[in-house]
C-alpha cells in the first residue's frame, strides 16, 4: 500500500500529500491523474498528480476537502498509507512552443495547472501565470510558480491579496498588452467557462482540464461523459484536457450534481461517526 | 446398474432457488445449489455415451463423462480432481455458463427427454470441495524459469494463469482495477455469482504461486513492449472490451442515464447497494421507473438489480422480439419470475429530461420484425407513426462494449481490425507481434465468460509451446 511521506496543509481545507508511488513518480507526465481510495468501503476519485519527485519516487497531490473522501483524506498524515493508488491516467498535456503562454489556476486549480506550467517553461515558452483565491489564504503554489514562471500574477476576489477581483479580470489586462498565444485554464467550471468566453472571439487557444465524477478512470464505464463540439467524450480517456471554446460546461456541471444529495448523506455519516471517533478517545 | 431405459425416466432435477418475491428483497444467490441427492440423481441420468459429444460443446474439453460417473458413485471430491484436470474455476462457470447452448445441447439424453444437468452438477462438485475440504490445487510441473505477463484478470487471464502456472511458468497477473476477477467482479452480480466463490477460485490461484499485482494499468505504467524488453519471455492480452456503446440519441448524458458497465460497477464492485455504508452511491431506484435497453445477459443483470434496489416498474426495453433475445434462458425466466416487465419490439428515440436535466422519459418507436439481417436474425424495422412516450426516472444503456484503447494506443506494432479488436490466429492465439498472444472479448467483442476462458487456454497451451520451441532455440 503506497504510503504518506509528508502531509501538510499549504491553506485552509487544502493538503499537500507526498506519496510514495516511485513507478508513478517516474512514468507521469503533466496533465495525467490518478485514482485513489482510501480504504476498503471508499469510493474511487480522480486527484491530478501535481508534481513528482524520481528521487524520493513520490508523487504530490493537492487535494481540497469538499466531500467526504476528500474530508477523510485530509485527516491523513505522514506515515499512514493510502489502499489503492491507480495511475498515470489519461492523457498528458499536449506541450508545444506557443510563444506567450497563461497557466491561469483558480483555487485549488493551480495545483492542477503548476505541473503543465512547468512543462510550458521547458518547451521554451514565455510563462505567464495567474493565480485566484477567494481571500489571501487561498492562493496556493504561488512560491512554485514564480520559480518557473517569467511572470506571475495573483488575483483575490476580496483584494486581501494581489489584485482585487477575478482571474478574468487579470487575462484580459494581460491580452490588451501582449500578443497571448495559448491558455490553460483550471479551477472551478464557472471560472473555466468565464476564460474561455474571454479568449473566444480573440482566437487564442484555450484548453480546460474537465473534472467529472469517474469511477475506473480506464474508459470502462463511461461515467465521466461529457460533451465536446457536440459529441460525447470519455475524460478519462480522451481527456482530461480538452478545447475550452468547444466544452459544453452546463451539461459537466449537471452531470457533476447527479450524486449532491448522496454526497451531503454520506458527509454527514462520516462527521458523526467521526465525532463520535474523538469522543471515545 | 441402472439400463439406460430406466436412467432416461428419471427427471431432470430442478435447482432448489429463492422465491421470486423473497430474492426481489436482497442480493443473496438466486439458485441455492443441488444437494448431494439431488446431485447423485441427477448424475445417474448419465448414459455414459461410448463416444460422448457434450465433451465437443464445452470451450474447455472437461471430461463431463467421466465427473458425472463419481458424482453417481457418491466421490464428489474425486469428481471435483477430475472437472478441474480442466477447467480451475468450475465454481465460477458451473454458475455463468451458458451451458444450454453448449455441453447440455450436444447431451443424448436431450434428444428424448430434458439434458442432464451439467452446468448444475459442476456448480455442485466445486462447492462440496471448496465447502468441505477447500480447494485443492494440483501440482506444478519443474520451474521452467520462463516468465509470462497476463494482461487482465478476467475469465481469459484466469484461466490462462491457471494453465501457465502449472507447467511450470512464472505467472504475473495485472488488473486494473483494485479488485481481481474483472467482469466477474464488477460485471456480474451477486446473486447471480456470489464475489466470495471468485475470491475462493483466484485464491487458489494464487496458492499455486500465480503473481497478482492490482492497480495496474499496463499501457500507462508499463507498455506491452516494455514487458517483454523486462523480462517476460510472452504476454497475453486479456483486457476485455470495456468501451461502452451509447445509443447515440438526444438526451443521453441527462442526469440518470448509466452505461450498463457504469451502473453495474457501481452496484457490483464499489457496493453501493450498501450506500451509505460502502461510499460509492447509485441512482435511488426506490419507487422509480427503470427502463434497460438491450436483450443480453447484462441488461438482464442490470434491470434485475434495479428491482432490488426498489424500483416501482423495471422494464426490459429490446428492439426485437422475445425470440431474438440473446440473454439466457435462465436470466430471462428468472426476471419474469421477479417482475420484470418486458416491452418488446421498441426502439429508443430520444431521451427527454426535467428542466433541470434529469431524465423524465423516452420516446420510443414501436418496430416490427422484416427479413433476417446479417447475424441471421429477423431485422425490426420501425412502424413509422407508432412513436410514444414511457416515464422513466432512470435508464440503462446495455448493447453492448466497443474496445477499449489503451492497448492499441501503446502497442503500436499490434494489429488491430476496424473495430479496434486484436487480430490472432484462432488456433493459437498469436497476435501479429512474436511472443504476444491475446484472448477474450478484447479479440472477440462482448461474448460469453466460458468462451474467454477457452480463448485463455488455448492461449495457454501455444504460449507453452512458443516457451518451449524458445528454449530449443537457446540449446
Amino acid at each position: 500500500m503506497p504510503q504518506i511521506l509528508s502531509a501538510k496543509f499549504i491553506a485552509p481545507n487544502i493538503k499537500r500529500f507526498d506519496i510514495l508511488s516511485p513507478k508513478i513518480a517516474q512514468r507521469r507526465k503533466p496533465g495525467q491523474f490518478v485514482i485513489i481510495r482510501i480504504d476498503e468501503s471508499g469510493e474511487r476519485i480522480p486527484l491530478t498528480i501535481a508534481d513528482s519527485n524520481n528521487e524520493n519516487g513520490t508523487i504530490t497531490i493537492i487535494v481540497q476537502a469538499v466531500g467526504r473522501t476528500t474530508m477523510e483524506l485530509n485527516m491523513l498524515e505522514a506515515g499512514d498509507t493510502i489502499l489503492d493508488v491507480v495511475g498515470p491516467l489519461g492523457k498528458p498535456s499536449e506541450i508545444e512552443k506557443f510563444g506567450n503562454a497563461v497557466s491561469i489556476g483558480g483555487g485549488v486549480g493551480t495545483a492542477i495547472a503548476y505541473p503543465t506550467a512547468v512543462a510550458l517553461k521547458q518547451a521554451g515558452n514565455h510563462t505567464i501565470s495567474i493565480i485566484g483565491g477567494r481571500s489571501k489564504e487561498f492562493v496556493i503554489l504561488e512560491d512554485e510558480m514564480r520559480n518557473v514562471c517569467d511572470e506571475v500574477y495573483v488575483t483575490t476576489d476580496d483584494g486581501s491579496y494581489g489584485k482585487k477581483g477575478f482571474v478574468t479580470d487579470q487575462l484580459k489586462e494581460l491580452i490588451l498588452h501582449k500578443k497571448i498565444d495559448f491558455v490553460l485554464a483550471i479551477g472551478p467550471i464557472p471560472m473555466m467557462k468565464a476564460v474561455a468566453e474571454v479568449t473566444r472571439d480573440k482566437n487564442i487557444k484555450t484548453v480546460v482540464s474537465l473534472n467529472p465524477i469517474m469511477v475506473d478512470g480506464t474508459g470502462m464505464c463511461g461515467g465521466c461523459r461529457a460533451t465536446v463540439d457536440n459529441k460525447t467524450v470519455f475524460v478519462c480517456v480522451d481527456g482530461p484536457e480538452f478545447d475550452a471554446h468547444k466544452v459544453d460546461f452546463e451539461t459537466l456541471d449537471r452531470r457533476n450534481r447527479t450524486y449532491l444529495m448522496d454526497e451531503k448523506i454520506s458527509l454527514e455519516k462520516f462527521q458523526c461517526e467521526s465525532e463520535k471517533h474523538f469522543q471515545r478517545k | 446398474m441402472l439400463t439406460n431405459k430406466e436412467r432416461m425416466k428419471i427427471a431432470r432435477q430442478g435447482m432448489p432457488q429463492q422465491e421470486g418475491s423473497t430474492r426481489v428483497n436482497n442480493f443473496s444467490e438466486v439458485n441455492l445449489g443441488f444437494s448431494e441427492e439431488l446431485a447423485k440423481m441427477e448424475a445417474l441420468r448419465c448414459l455414459q455415451c461410448p463416444k460422448p459429444i457434450c465433451i465437443e460443446g464445452c470451450p474447455v474439453g472437461i471430461k463431463i463423462g467421466d465427473f458425472i460417473s463419481l458424482v453417481a458413485e457418491g466421490d464428489f471430491l474425486g469428481a471435483a480432481a477430475k472437472v478441474k484436470e480442466d477447467n480451475l474455476l468450475p465454481a465460477i462457470c458451473g454458475r455463468v455458463c451458458p451451458q444450454e447452448e453448449q455441453c447440455e445441447v450436444k447431451c443424448v439424453v436431450g434428444k428424448k427427454s430434458e439434458p442432464v444437468a451439467i452446468g448444475r452438477l459442476e456448480r455442485f462438485v466445486a462447492d462440496y470441495e471448496r465447502e468441505h475440504v477447500g480447494i485443492r490445487t494440483p501440482e506444478i510441473k519443474t520451474k521452467t524459469n520462463k516468465r509470462v505477463a497476463i494482461v487482465g484478470s478476467g475469465p481469459a487471464g484466469l484461466s490462462c494463469a491457471g494453465d501457465l502456472i502449472q507447467q511450470g511458468h512464472d505467472v504475473t497477473v495485472f488488473e486494473a482495477l483494485h479488485e481481481l476477477g474483472g467482469v466477474l467482479i464488477y460485471g456480474i452480480p451477486e446473486f447471480r455469482l456470489p464475489k466470495e466463490i471468485v475470491k475462493a477460485e483466484i485464491e487458489s490461484l494464487k496458492k499455486l504461486g500465480v503473481d497478482f499485482q492490482k492497480n495496474v494499468v499496463i499501457g500507462f505504467i508499463d507498455t506491452v513492449d516494455e514487458l517483454l524488453k523486462n523480462g517476460y519471455d510472452a504476454v497475453f492480452i486479456a483486457v476485455g472490451a470495456g468501451l461502452p456503446y451509447f445509443l447515440n440519441i438526444p438526451g443521453e448524458n441527462l442526469n440518470g442515464v448509466y452505461s450498463s458497465n457504469e451502473f453495474l460497477t457501481r452496484v457490483n464492485l464499489m457496493k453501493a447497494y450498501q450506500f451509505p455504508d460502502y461510499d460509492t452511491p447509485v441512482f435511488h431506484c426506490k419507487n422509480s421507473k427503470v427502463a434497460v435497453f438491450g436483450g443480453g445477459n447484462t441488461a438482464m443483470d442490470a434491470v434485475r438489480i434495479s428491482k432490488r434496489l426498489g424500483a416501482e416498474h423495471s422494464y426490459i426495453i429490446y428492439r426485437r422480439s422475445d425470440v431474438e433475445m440473446p440473454a439466457r434462458k435462465e436470466e430471462i425466466h428468472h426476471a419474469k419470475e421477479e417482475g420484470i416487465e418486458f416491452i418488446y419490439l421498441a426502439n429508443p428515440l430520444e431521451f427527454l429530461g426535467t428542466k433541470d436535466g434529469w431524465l423524465k422519459a423516452v420516446k420510443l418507436q414501436k418496430m416490427e420484425l422484416g427479413e433476417p439481417d446479417s447475424s441471421g436474425r429477423r431485422r425490426p424495422v420501425p412502424i413509422s407513426g407508432s412513436e410514444y412516450q414511457l416515464e422513466l426516472d432512470m435508464a440503462v444503456i446495455a448493447i453492448g462494449n466497443g474496445s477499449n484503447p489503451i492497448i492499441q494506443k501503446t502497442t503500436p506494432e499490434l494489429q488491430f481490425n476496424k473495430w479496434g479488436n486484436i487480430v490472432v490466429d484462432n488456433a493459437t492465439m498469436k497476435t501479429s507481434k512474436e511472443g504476444v498472444f491475446a484472448g477474450g472479448d478484447i479479440v472477440t467483442g462482448g461474448a460469453t465468460v466460458i468462451l474467454a476462458m477457452g480463448a485463455g487456454r488455448k492461449a495457454a497451451a501455444a504460449i507453452n509451446q512458443f516457451l518451449k520451441n524458445k528454449n530449443l532455440e537457446l540449446h
